[in-house]
């Protein structure tokens, strides 16, 4: 490209989108709607995964220290098990605070006045950073020495895992299938906002452009349609994420839905939609323009 | 230098034979009226000048280009050594004369200092200095035409080649355009007219080639149009 026609290719794209006006607004409106219906999906799916991680978090098993440990011998073993790779935390529960949690839980605790503390084991309460690596991490425990019991929920685990990669999945596929219609969608948006430019393209080619000259302008007008779609896609999923914050505020009134702030999603939001923006807008352009260079 | 040796060219999409065996040369600086019926084979001599098709058979020289070899990548260049004009004008509509102008030099990567100087110097030669800043669709039929010429003219060619550039136009305005063309010839411009006009070519004294069925049939110097169907 010579240098002084860098400048030029760029008028040329601002000039095409201004100058058919309407059928740029017509392809900006589409490819941002496509970019907005795919951004709901990928944000619903990211929130799903954050409430089930919270979820996850929240599990933890339990492992028995030895009988013949004492309490401040038992205690001495959390340093081996806070050094196990998986385990995000840990608490030693004394043989007292286990007697005083069981009889807490029972309804007639008379029956148990009189009960030494000495019957239970002292145990670790432990929670995991990757709730799919527990069984790998229980192994882990378990050979620590004093450790003498596993008690954990591995079902309960194992459907916490599931749930979350049927949700990861399912939001790739959808994910997959509306890129895949909105590339359609998009270039044909595109196709409508160079159509009728045959004949400019036709003298472009009869006085002497070349096939790169003819093109760079209608790269830059896609990198436009691209840019402003994803602009407005990201302003208006940024209202019809507001709003639906609030509504679940409103009618969640035991805070069990945690929501992800939009803040923190609107920097990787604006970078997916600015990609897919400018990959459809540049390639939709120069599939449009292909068919006409050939004169 | 235009020179067509035993040409042949045959549409392979409906088998229409439309030359036969065109041979002629046109020298630097001549002034030449390309003549015939319709259908007799005027336009794809025009096409195949341009490269916008490929002769059958033959050989076609346009200055330093030998079209049987062209590669596709050159054609861009061999069309810059030529001004086309034609008769529809082909303007771009959302431009005015003067960004027609700016656009045809912009092509050819013309820097901003040489399309700022050529510019009024090629419309003021066309008589057209007060429209520069006017579109296509607020001037008349032939001052399109005569920004067409401009538009042909803008980067110096060596030929014009002016296709049915009055067909459109007033017997009035055909004389003036006919003048102008006559002009820019004399100014060192090859010229290659075809045209339908017979007034016109009798009245310019210049050579004049006909063809008729895919065959030249007559090349004169200061020739007469000699067809009495158009």
């Amino acid at each position: 490209m010579r240098r002084f026609n860098f400048g030029y290719y760029i008028k040329e794209g601002f000039h095409g989108a201004g100058s058919h006006g309407f059928m740029t607004f017509a392809a900006i409106t589409i490819m941002a709607s496509c970019l907005v219906i795919m951004g709901s999906f990928v944000l619903l799916a990211m929130n799903l995964e954050h409430n089930l991680n919270a979820l996850m978090a929240e599990n933890e098993f339990l492992a028995y220290v030895d009988d013949s440990y004492t309490d401040e011998e038992g205690a001495q073993l959390g340093a081996q098990i806070g050094a196990i790779e998986n385990v995000a935390s840990y608490r030693y529960i004394t043989r007292e605070e286990a007697l005083a949690d069981y009889v807490g839980e029972v309804e007639d605790d008379s029956l148990y006045a009189d009960l030494p503390a000495s019957v239970l084991r002292g145990r670790f309460s432990i929670q995991v950073t990757d709730i799919s690596q527990l069984p790998d991490t229980i192994s882990q425990v378990r050979a620590v020495e004093g450790i003498a019991k596993i008690s954990a929920a591995l079902d309960v685990a194992n459907g916490f895992v599931t749930l979350r990669n049927v949700t990861v999945v399912i939001a790739l596929i959808m994910v997959v299938v509306l890129v895949v219609v909105s590339f359609f969608i998009i270039s044909n948006a595109i196709k409508l906002a160079t159509s009728g430019r045959e004949g400019e393209i036709a003298i472009m080619k009869m006085v002497g452009a070349t096939n790169a000259f003819v093109r760079w302008p209608f790269v830059v007008e896609g990198i436009l349609l691209g840019l402003g779609s994803a602009i407005l896609a990201t302003l208006v999923q940024w209202g019809v994420y507001q709003l639906l914050m609030q509504a679940v505020n409103v009618y969640s009134h035991v805070q069990l839905i945690n929501i992800i702030h939009f803040e923190d999603l609107v920097l990787p939001l604006m970078v997916c939609f600015g990609s897919i923006g400018l990959i459809v807008g540049v390639l939709g352009s120069l599939i449009t323009i292909r068919k006409f260079l050939r004169v | 230098m235009i020179q067509f040796n035993h040409v042949k060219k045959i549409y392979e999409s409906n088998l229409t034979h439309a030359l036969h065996d065109i041979s002629f040369v046109i020298e630097d600086g001549e002034f030449v009226f390309l003549v015939g019926p319709s259908g007799s084979g005027k336009s794809t001599i025009i096409k195949l000048i341009t490269a916008e098709e490929r002769m059958t058979s033959g050989g076609i020289l346009v200055g330093d280009y030998d079209l049987a070899k062209l590669r596709k990548r050159k054609v861009p260049y061999l069309r810059r050594t030529l001004g086309i004009v034609f008769q529809d004008f082909r303007l771009i509509e959302n431009r005015t004369v003067r960004g027609n102008l700016e656009f045809a030099m912009r092509v050819v990567g013309s820097p901003n200092k040489v399309i700022k100087e050529r510019i009024p110097y090629v419309l003021d030669l066309v008589g057209l200095s007060e429209k520069a800043d006017c579109y296509p669709n607020e001037i008349s039929g032939g001052e399109q035409q005569r920004v067409a010429i401009a538009r042909a003219l803008v980067n110096n060619p060596k030929t014009i080649i002016a296709d049915e550039p009055t067909g459109n136009l007033d017997p009035e305005r055909s004389y003036e355009l006919m003048c102008l063309l006559e002009k820019i010839n004399q100014l060192g411009t090859t010229m290659l007219v075809v045209t339908h006009e017979r007034d016109l070519v009798n009245c310019f004294n210049k050579r004049v080639i006909s063809i008729d069925k895919g065959l030249v049939t007559s090349d004169m110097e200061n020739g007469l149009y000699d067809y009495e169907t158009i």
